[in-house]
């Protein structure tokens, strides 16, 4: 079996090689034949990889233990969704579920364009198979996933592994590693088209046209990801945080500021043929972004509190971001003038120039989270010491950067294209500015001091209200026009332009999230050592212990508290934290005790037992305001993300004049 | 005045904004990594944020109140660490583990952390990784 496997693989990497040459040889010489056979070849791959990753699912159910991988990260014990989910939850498993994806989305891409751009896909496939081949590389050698223990060489037999970490048995936790490699695969699509274009200097921007849904769908896989992570971390590691600013959280962090700058520049460069240098610079730097966060968190070069394994991989990423970056920069710098700008900036007061700002912070915003990831590597390398930056470092560059793209999100999609009048922006923004102001006045009377709060909850009302106007001048007009009611008016509107329209419930969706964020600055905490009876508080919550509770079975040893919840004298809820060490790992994991609520988390952490002789329990107590509104507002991105992906009842109109070159540069590439 | 003069001067006005606050963040929270043996040589010790690694001793850890003690060895060299942050500790954090205190070298020759970081050495491969995914992570810096 594990040698069917090693050889699946090994053959999927000879055909990534032979439909690199094929593409670029059939395309040189002008064979079509080559270049079908290089596309049958990635559809080669995909069975190949397939039957590799079902072998190894398949050793993962059954337990077959002689697989190294198998006995790291699976065991007899664990459910079968679990086992299932073993697949990535180690290194060689991960690699393995990277290249299956690539190549799931190669074959799509192969499929989808089997009869377009027939002189740019020899290119695509190219790129596409240069990824596919790399990371067969890496699985075929350094990190073979069905590498087999060593039994009968002095490890005689092994009854049964190691397990799945217990932190991560856990639901979000088995969909969160799929989303983010769904996201981060996912970019080298339009980087392959980005390139493929480049290279054969297609006229205009069909890479951009042909991959939009892409790129829109890998962002919305890429959000999941990150927040399902966030989730997890609030759920189950019981310090009540859903965000660190680890290493491996800025590196997912990192290609989804750049894909986030990217789906907003690409619309310059549709409407006004502006910023392509620079769409191609994004897409580029998304793509080695995704490559560079798989190489952080698989290489340990910087120390994180993630636990990853330490392997000689490394090498192999640097000299593949060393190459591909470098390729990159040629062509680019090669081909600058086929990505002359088409117009110009004309006023600071303008939609360009909105978009403009909102580019150059996100890129801030990139850039800072970089420097801090890699400050431990800089440092050591510029002074001999080791230095890293903390948490409020991040927070210090990129609260005003979060709070001045908020501002933006409200004025950008309000404000005219090439110039704004002094009047238009008053009709625009009038109502929006006073009840943000007004929102800021009423909690300022409130006794609200903070200031990024008061800011914060200003610009979240005036970005909602720039947005609900929107849908109410487009609806009421509908609804003038059909005499629908204005909430069907509403679908009806949204449904002829989803992008729009969908883009701001996405808007709004960052709004809801905003909320969530601005409400940690109101966070309390408290830590009380109790017995059975004692009382104590926590904001307007009163808590009682009514019981201490512990015991044992086959998998895990526990320790509970009862704690009953009252606000002013009444009982509201009965929480019970716990505390479970599990048997076989040896390991503790807190079960922390949540009393979910819209204003505020009642968040309850059993921490242990004191064990100076009085055995008191700690309990570590939080409440944190609005945080569940980051949530919903999750809720309402995968909805806003979803209903752009719908095609628009409407066919778009361009605001550019040129129709006709519009036609032509259609016709030239689907020759 | 020219339109790009303008963005530009706007631009620049951002930026440099940003640069400040990153070079007042970096100043005011940079972490120094040390070895055990390092810290007992280091002049001036007691005035920067430090980050130390090692395994905690088994049997050392001492829970007092809203304290936690212990002792960090490193290739035979032992500091005694007094834990005085308000975060609970990571589930991980136990005998034999590998652990990162931050904080600060006391003067009572302690080191006085504010968050501990911590993971366990497991059975066949050191670490069971998870791509993109907080693993052990178990801090909350609320100084911000």
């Amino acid at each position: 079996m594990e040698n069917l496997g090693s050889l699946a693989i090994l053959l999927a990497l000879c055909l990534s090689g032979y439909a690199i040459l094929a593409s670029l040889v059939g395309k040189w010489r002008d064979k079509p034949l080559l270049v079908l056979s290089a596309e049958r070849a990635v559809y080669g791959i995909w069975a190949l990889l397939t039957i590799a990753s079902g072998i190894l699912v398949y050793s993962l159910i059954t337990g077959d233990f002689r697989l190294a991988y198998v006995a790291g990260h699976s065991n007899r014990a664990m459910p079968v969704f679990f086992k299932f989910a073993a697949w990535w939850g180690g290194m060689e498993g991960s690699l393995l579920l990277w290249a299956w994806i690539l190549s799931s989305y190669s074959a799509l891409v192969v499929f989808t364009n089997r009869f377009r751009f027939r002189d740019m896909m020899p290119y695509v496939v190219a790129i596409l198979m240069a990824v596919q081949c790399f990371f067969l590389l890496l699985i075929s050698f350094p990190e073979n996933p069905f590498q087999v223990l060593a039994v009968g060489k002095g490890i005689t037999e092994v009854p049964d592994g190691n397990g799945l970490n217990p932190l991560l048995q856990y639901w979000a936790m088995v969909i969160h590693p799929p989303m983010l490699y769904l996201g981060y695969v996912g970019f080298v699509v339009p980087f392959a088209f980005a390139m493929g274009s480049l290279i054969t200097r297609q006229p205009g921007d069909a890479w951009i046209h042909t991959t939009r849904r892409w790129t829109i769908l890998t962002w919305g896989f890429q959000s999941a990801g990150i927040l399902l992570g966030a989730g997890w971390a609030y759920a189950v590691l019981g310090w009540g945080g859903y965000w660190g600013w680890d290493p491996v959280e800025n590196a997912s962090l990192l290609p989804w500021i750049t894909a986030t700058a990217f789906l907003h520049s690409v619309m310059m460069q549709e409407k006004k043929g502006m910023m392509k240098v620079w769409n191609m610079v994004l897409i580029s730097a998304t793509f080695f972004l995704c490559i560079f966060g798989t190489f952080l968190t698989r290489s340990g070069i910087v120390g994180s509190v993630h636990a990853f394994a330490q392997s000689p991989i490394g090498k192999y990423f640097v000299a593949f971001l060393a190459i591909g970056i470098a390729a990159t920069i040629y062509l680019i710098l090669d081909r600058l003038d086929y990505l002359k700008s088409e117009a110009h900036l004309e006023s600071v007061l303008s939609r360009e120039s909105s978009f403009l700002f909102n580019n150059l912070i996100l890129l801030a915003s990139c850039f800072a989270v970089l420097w801090g990831t890699i400050f431990p590597v800089i440092s050591e390398a510029v002074t001999g010491e080791k230095i890293s930056v903390d948490a409020p470092f991040y927070n210090r560059v990129n609260v005003p950067i979060g709070l001045f793209l908020l501002f933006l999100t409200g004025v950008g999609p309000l404000i005219a294209w090439r110039r704004s009048s002094i009047e238009s922006l008053k009709k625009a923004f009038l109502w929006p500015s006073l009840l943000g102001l007004s929102v800021m006045a009423a909690l300022l009377i409130a006794g609200v001091r903070h200031f990024y709060a008061l800011m914060s909850f200003g610009l979240c009302a005036f970005v909602l209200a720039t947005i609900l106007m929107e849908f109410w001048k487009g609806s009421r007009a509908i609804a003038a026009k059909t005499g629908q009611n204005l909430l069907l008016a509403a679908v009806e509107l949204t449904h002829r332009n989803t992008r729009r329209y969908g883009g701001y419930i996405v808007h709004m969706a960052i709004v809801f999230m905003f909320i969530g964020f601005t409400g940690s600055a109101f966070n309390l905490d408290s830590t009380n050592e109790v017995r059975v009876g004692d009382k104590f508080s926590i904001g307007r919550y009163e808590l009682k212990v009514r019981d201490l509770l512990d015991g044992d079975n086959d998998n895990y040893a526990w320790r509970r508290a009862v704690i009953d919840v009252y606000i002013g004298g009444r009982q509201v809820a009965t929480l019970n934290p716990e505390q479970r060490v599990y048997k076989a790992s040896r390991q503790s994991t807190s079960e922390v005790s949540i009393r979910r609520r819209l204003n505020e988390d009642l968040y309850l952490n059993f921490a242990g037992v004191t064990n100076d002789g009085r055995n008191l329990a700690i309990i570590q107590s939080y409440v944190f305001p609005l945080v569940s509104w980051i949530w919903i507002g999750f809720v309402t991105l995968l909805f806003g993300t979803a209903i752009c992906l719908i095609p628009s009842k409407v066919k778009m109109q361009y605001a550019r004049t040129e129709v006709v070159g519009y036609v032509e540069r259609h016709a030239a590439v689907t020759k | 005045m020219n339109t790009y003069l303008k963005f530009g001067l706007l631009m620049s006005l951002i930026i440099g904004t940003l640069v400040w606050l990153a070079i007042g963040g970096v100043s005011e929270t940079k972490t120094y990594y040390k070895t055990v043996a390092e810290l007992e040589t280091m002049k001036d010790a007691t005035s920067k944020r430090l980050r130390v690694a090692g395994d905690v001793e088994p049997g050392s850890i001492v829970r007092k109140g809203q304290t936690v003690e212990f002792v960090l060895t490193q290739e035979s060299k032992k500091l005694r660490v007094v834990y005085e942050g308000s975060d609970p500790l990571p589930d991980t954090f136990r005998d034999r583990a590998q652990a990162v205190a931050d904080g600060r070298l006391g003067t009572d020759g302690r080191f006085h952390a504010t968050r501990i970081q911590a993971k366990c050495a497991s059975k066949y491969e050191a670490k069971p990784g998870q791509q993109g995914a907080p693993v052990y992570s178990n801090q909350a810096d609320r100084r911000s």
